[in-house]
């Protein structure tokens, strides 16, 4: 899991996806109002590609956790 | 740090012997938005414990893999049947109906509205999407005008399909609904306002206040054809038109928690039954099985002749059965009855070839009299002409039962008179102290017919020493 937090700082507000639970239909891409994720070039191992986090921005509103479909593709840590 | 992540469903989903943590919903359905608003709700105000969701057919027929509660399927459309039961059964239960579109509007929408209307302390999530999902794409009642579906592919033509089901509308005409909102998932803003309002359908259901229903507008990318974000696009730009979004109806600050049923009796308060009256049946292998048929038309007490006799018969410790047979007509249709007594347990309750048959009109004395068995007796009434020819070895008496009971003044009473018969004729082989017991019992909430039928049988009795022997 959380394979492309990697570098992020932990104190900070960030969401954690699970990319083998993500299911690439860009709902949390859309909505974030920080547009700090993003949709990867690779895929994962459904074989579509996976959300992920740029690695600065996000604020913890958990936006992105209200708008994904799946319910453990993402969380969202804050303080 | 703190997690903002999925309240109230499994930690892995088992589905077909495969553990996944994904559901099975296609990418971007509305579905596991809302599922995670609903789970969410019954875990943060603390009723998942006794929470029951009753899983639809449809695309959220899995709803069981996933949430974290007590989980029921019902039959299509039949969730608000379910959920019914549930919450009668269990008072303390939250229950919670998830139907989509195709469940709830079109198959289910009678059980909807009716359960609805008696205000049934349940919270209904209704999942519209505007097509029906699991079956691929065919028109729904919520699907819009012009909408090209599988089934309209030149697009909903109201002339021959109908308009779009408003079903919160519809619903807001009945008097029963504590709340009624119609909510969308299509961006954060609505998926907010869905938030709320699915927590307090959920709240309506911790406090006992009513009947709560939340329609979710839904994308579903597959069938339209679109991708997730334009689905969710087309649901704000084109569903909202059509279904616009908000709270319909909020009764809950006035809405009154249910109060506990009032008591109600037992079964053998309400019947009044006596238990002396009623022994239980004995073995007794002398006593031959007696079949006996009652017939007439409706309103001539011949149902309740059979019931006498019956009765009788159960104080004498036989076993008894009483089989009515009439048409729809609640007076002067036919009807009959059939009565079977015996000293061991009875096979069947019909009889085909009465030993003893009472016909109080003509078609019945027509219809019944060839089958009574020989050595058998036929009371009938003095109206009827005896113009048929009667099989050998059946005795037939005409008994004048309808003019004896005109005559004195109780013309209701021409059954009693043909009691007063059987007992005279001793055909039944039960003692004329349980027959006349049965007669008065049946009067039980009439007390003043008591008196009034003693002298009626009286009077058939002279009747029938004078005139039969």
């Amino acid at each position: 899991m959380s394979e492309t937090n990697g570098g992020v700082a932990e104190n900070l507000p960030r969401p954690e996806i699970d990319a083998d639970e993500c299911k690439s239909c860009g709902r949390c891409v859309a909505a974030c109002p920080r547009h700090c994720l993003k949709i990867e070039a690779r895929l994962n191992r459904r074989g579509v590609s996976p959300a992920a986090y740029i690695g600065e921005g996000c604020i913890g509103c958990a936006i992105c956790f209200y708008n994904c479909p799946e319910p453990y593709a993402i969380k969202v840590l804050k303080k | 740090m703190t997690e903002k992540k999925t309240l109230g469903m499994y930690d892995s989903f088992i589905r077909s012997g495969k553990e996944t943590r994904a559901t099975h919903y296609c990418a971007g359905c509305g579905h596991g938005i809302i599922h995670k608003l609903v789970t969410e709700a019954m875990v943060e105000l603390g009723i998942q414990d006794r929470t029951v969701i009753i899983n639809p057919i449809g695309c959220s027929v899995f709803g069981y893999y996933y949430w974290d509660c007590g989980n029921v399927g019902a039959a299509h459309g039949r969730a608000a049947a379910v959920a019914t039961a549930i919450n009668r059964a269990h008072k303390n239960a939250c229950v919670i109906s998830y139907q989509g579109d195709g469940d709830l509007a079109a198959i289910g929408f009678n059980h909807t509205f009716q359960a609805a209307n008696r205000g049934e302390h349940i919270a209904v999530i209704f999942v519209n999407n505007a097509i029906y999902g699991m079956t691929g794409g065919q028109m729904a009642p919520t699907t819009l005008e012009g909408m090209k579906t599988k089934t309209s592919p030149f697009g909903r033509d109201p002339l021959t399909c109908g308009y779009p089901m408003h079903v919160c509308e519809v619903l807001n005409q009945l008097k029963a609904p504590v709340y009624i909102a119609r909510v969308s998932v299509a961006d954060t803003k609505r998926i907010m306002q869905a938030r709320q309002s699915i927590r307090k359908a959920l709240e309506i259901q911790r406090d006992a206040k009513g009947y709560a229903f939340v329609e979710v507008i839904s994308p579903c990318p597959t069938n339209l054809g679109l991708d997730p974000i334009k689905t969710a696009q087309f649901c704000i730009d084109q569903m909202e038109k059509e279904y616009p979004v908000g709270v319909i109806r909020d009764l809950t600050a006035t809405a009154e928690p249910r109060k506990p049923d009032a008591a109600t009796p037992t079964c053998r308060e309400y019947f009044e039954n006596d238990e002396s009256q009623a022994p239980a049946a004995e073995v007794d292998p002398s006593a031959k099985e007696l079949r006996l048929k009652f017939a007439g038309f409706g309103g001539q007490g011949i149902l309740s002749l059979g019931i006498c006799v019956a009765e009788a018969a159960r104080m004498e410790k036989r076993f008894t059965t009483w089989y009515p047979s009439y048409g729809p007509e609640q007076r002067g249709g036919s009807a009959s009855c059939s009565v079977v007594i015996s000293g061991t347990p009875v096979g069947s309750p019909a009889v085909d070839h009465p030993d003893v048959l009472v016909c109080m009109n003509q078609p019945s004395y027509e219809r019944f009299l060839s089958e009574v068995n020989p050595g058998g007796t036929v009371i009938v009434d003095s109206t009827v002409p005896l113009n048929l020819p009667v099989p050998d070895g059946v005795k037939v008496v005409q008994m004048p039962a309808i003019d004896l009971s005109i005559k004195l003044g109780v013309p209701k009473a021409a059954n009693t008179m043909m009691l007063a018969a059987l007992m005279k004729l001793n055909v039944t082989g039960l003692k004329n102290e349980n027959l006349l017991n049965a007669l008065y019992a049946s009067f039980k909430k009439k007390p003043a017919l008591v008196e009034k039928n003693k002298e009626l049988v009286k009077e058939a009795e002279q009747w029938i020493e004078d005139n039969l022997k």
